[in-house]
C-alpha cells in the first residue's frame, strides 16, 4: 500500500511564502484562495518572543471529517490517502468547510480576478468555471502524482511527480513521500526527528507532520 | 458580495454558514416543534390543521433560506447521495416525508399526524447531529448539541402553538404543561453544554454564548414559567390566553436567539496550536 504524506520542518521554514506562490501558480487558485499557506505565528511575550512559520493546508486525514459530512459524495478519499473533491458533484453547501478542523477548504462564490472584474490573459487561459461556488482545497497536486507514477517516477524524489509546494521550498522544509515505505524520505525524517500532527486529539489522523526537534537518541536507533 | 478570508493562528468566525443557514436551524426547529405540539394538543379540525400547516410552512421557509445559500442550487438533488454518513443527507430525506405526512395528517387520516410528529422529531434531531458533526467548530461539536437542538426546537414549537392558541381560542393546558417541561429541559441542557465547553472556547464565542445564556435564563425560561404559572392561576379570566401568548412568544424568541447566536456568533474555528516549538539548529 501507499500512504502519501507531507512533512514540514518548522526549524527550517523561513516563512518566504514561495510554497504559497508555487501552489497558486500550479493550481491557478483565485486571489484570496491559498491551498498552501504559511502562518506567521508569534509565541511568547516581550522580550521572550519567538516567531514560528507554520505551513498549513489540507491535512489529507486518515479519518477526514469533511468526507463523512459531505452530502453529495463529492469528497472522497483515495486508497493512497489523498482526499479529493469532485467539482461536478459538489453543491457548495459549505458543510465540509465547517467540518474541517484545519480550515483548509475554500469556496469562491463568483469568479474573482487579480485586477478587477475582467481576467488578465493568463487568468482567462486557466480559469475553471467548475471551481466556482464549490468547495476547493489542496489536492497534494494529485495530477502530478498520478502522471508521475504512471511514468515510473517517485513522488517526493522526482520533481515531476512531487507537489509544487515541496518542489519550490527553498529551505528544504517541506518533504513529500510514502509513509508506508520505510525507506522513503518522509519515513526517514519522521524516524530521525520529533514531530507532531495538528489537533491530533481530534482523531482525524492528519497526513501532514511537523518536525520540531531531533529525535531522542534511543528513538532514532 | 464580499469574500472574507482570515488567515492566522487564532480562532476566527466561520464564514461559510451565514444567516440563511441559521434561519434553517431556527425555522426547522420551531416548525418541527409546532408539528409535534399540534400532535400533542389532541386538537381536531381547524385547531389541528392550522398549527400543523403553519409548522410545515416554517420548516419550508428554513429550507428555502438554506437553498438560497448553497453555491450550486441546480445541483440541490445531489444532497441525498450520502445517507450512509451525512446528517445533511438524512435531514434532506426526512424533510419530504415530513411534508407528505403532515399534509396527509391535516387533510386525511389522523394516523398521519403521529407519524408527522415522529418525523418532525427526527428532522430536528438530524439538524442537531448535522451541527454536531461540524468538527471544525468547537462550540458545535460538543456532545450535547443534538439534544440542545431538540429541546430548543420543542420549546419554540410549543411556544408558537400557545401563541396560535390565543387566536384560535383553543384549550391549551396540556401543551402549556409540555412547554414548561421543554423550557426547563432546554435550559438544563444548555447549562450542561456550556459547562462542558469550559475554557475550550475562544473569548469572543464564549462571551456571545454567555450573553445568549443569560437571555435564555431570564427571557426564555423564568419569564415564560412565571407567565405560565400566573395563567394557570387565573385561567378563568378572559385575559389568561394573552399570558399564554406572551409565555409562548418568550419561549420561542429567546430560543431562536440562542440558536442564531450558536450558529452565527459562537461559530468560531479552532485556529491552530503548536504543541511544541521548533528547536532550531538541530537538523543538519
Amino acid at each position: 500500500m501507499t500512504r502519501w504524506a507531507m512533512v514540514a520542518d518548522l526549524r527550517r521554514c523561513v516563512g518566504c511564502q514561495t510554497c504559497t506562490a508555487a501552489c497558486r501558480h500550479a493550481n491557478a487558485t483565485p486571489p484570496g484562495v491559498q491551498w498552501r499557506r504559511v502562518l506567521d505565528v508569534e509565541v511568547g511575550e516581550f522580550p521572550d518572543v519567538k516567531r514560528v512559520f507554520l505551513p498549513v493546508g489540507c491535512q489529507h486525514c486518515d479519518e477526514p471529517p469533511c468526507l463523512d459530512v459531505c452530502p453529495t459524495t463529492a469528497t472522497r478519499k483515495r486508497d493512497d490517502g489523498i482526499v479529493t473533491v469532485d467539482y461536478d458533484l459538489c453543491l457548495g453547501c459549505g458543510y465540509c468547510a465547517v467540518a474541517c478542523p484545519y480550515q483548509a477548504r475554500h469556496r469562491t462564490p463568483r469568479a474573482v480576478f487579480a485586477y478587477g472584474g475582467a481576467p488578465a490573459k493568463h487568468e482567462a487561459k486557466r480559469h475553471d468555471p467548475a471551481r466556482i461556488a464549490v468547495a476547493t482545497k489542496c489536492t497534494f497536486c494529485v495530477e502530478r502524482i498520478d502522471s508521475g507514477t504512471a511514468q515510473g517516477l517517485t513522488p517526493g524524489v522526482d520533481p515531476e511527480a512531487t507537489p509544487a509546494c515541496v518542489n519550490s521550498c527553498l529551505s528544504g522544509a517541506l518533504a513529500f513521500g510514502d509513509l508506508d515505505d520505510p525507506g522513503s524520505n518522509v519515513s526517514q525524517l519522521l524516524r530521525e526527528n520529533r514531530h507532531f500532527r495538528m489537533h491530533a486529539e481530534l482523531g482525524t489522523g492528519p497526513g501532514f507532520y511537523y518536525l520540531w526537534d531531533k529525535a531522542l537518541p534511543e528513538a532514532a536507533q | 458580495m464580499t469574500i472574507a478570508y482570515a488567515y492566522g493562528p487564532n480562532p476566527w468566525p466561520q464564514s461559510f454558514w451565514d444567516a440563511r443557514a441559521a434561519a434553517n436551524f431556527v425555522c426547522g426547529g420551531a416548525g418541527a416543534g409546532l408539528v409535534v405540539a399540534a400532535a400533542l394538543s389532541g386538537a381536531r379540525g381547524t385547531a389541528l390543521v392550522v398549527p400543523l400547516l403553519a409548522g410545515l410552512a416554517i420548516v419550508a421557509c428554513g429550507l428555502a433560506a438554506v437553498f438560497a445559500e448553497i453555491g450550486r442550487p441546480l445541483r440541490a438533488a445531489n444532497v441525498v447521495r450520502n445517507p450512509a454518513t451525512s446528517w445533511m443527507t438524512r435531514e434532506a430525506i426526512v424533510a419530504p416525508l415530513l411534508f407528505a405526512c403532515g399534509v396527509a395528517g391535516a387533510f386525511g387520516s389522523l394516523a398521519f399526524v403521529a407519524t408527522a410528529a415522529a418525523l418532525a422529531l427526527a428532522f430536528v434531531y438530524c439538524q442537531g447531529r448535522m451541527v454536531h458533526a461540524a468538527r471544525g467548530i468547537p462550540a458545535w461539536r460538543a456532545p450535547q448539541v443534538p439534544w440542545l437542538f431538540v429541546a430548543t426546537g420543542m420549546a419554540e414549537g410549543l411556544g408558537l402553538w400557545l401563541a396560535l392558541a390565543a387566536f384560535l381560542e383553543l384549550r391549551s393546558a396540556r401543551v402549556a404543561g409540555w412547554l414548561g417541561v421543554a423550557i426547563i429541559a432546554r435550559y438544563v441542557i444548555f447549562r450542561i453544554y456550556r459547562r462542558g465547553l469550559g475554557r475550550a472556547l475562544a473569548a469572543a464565542p464564549a462571551r456571545a454564548l454567555d450573553a445568549a445564556g443569560r437571555a435564555l435564563l431570564w427571557g426564555g425560561t423564568l419569564a415564560p414559567l412565571v407567565l405560565l404559572a400566573i395563567a394557570a392561576a387565573v385561567r378563568t379570566q378572559p385575559w389568561a390566553p394573552w399570558l399564554l401568548l406572551a409565555a409562548g412568544l418568550c419561549a420561542a424568541l429567546f430560543g431562536a436567539w440562542l440558536k442564531a447566536t450558536l450558529v452565527l456568533r459562537a461559530g468560531h474555528t479552532q485556529g491552530y496550536t503548536l504543541p511544541a516549538l521548533p528547536v532550531r539548529g538541530t537538523r543538519a
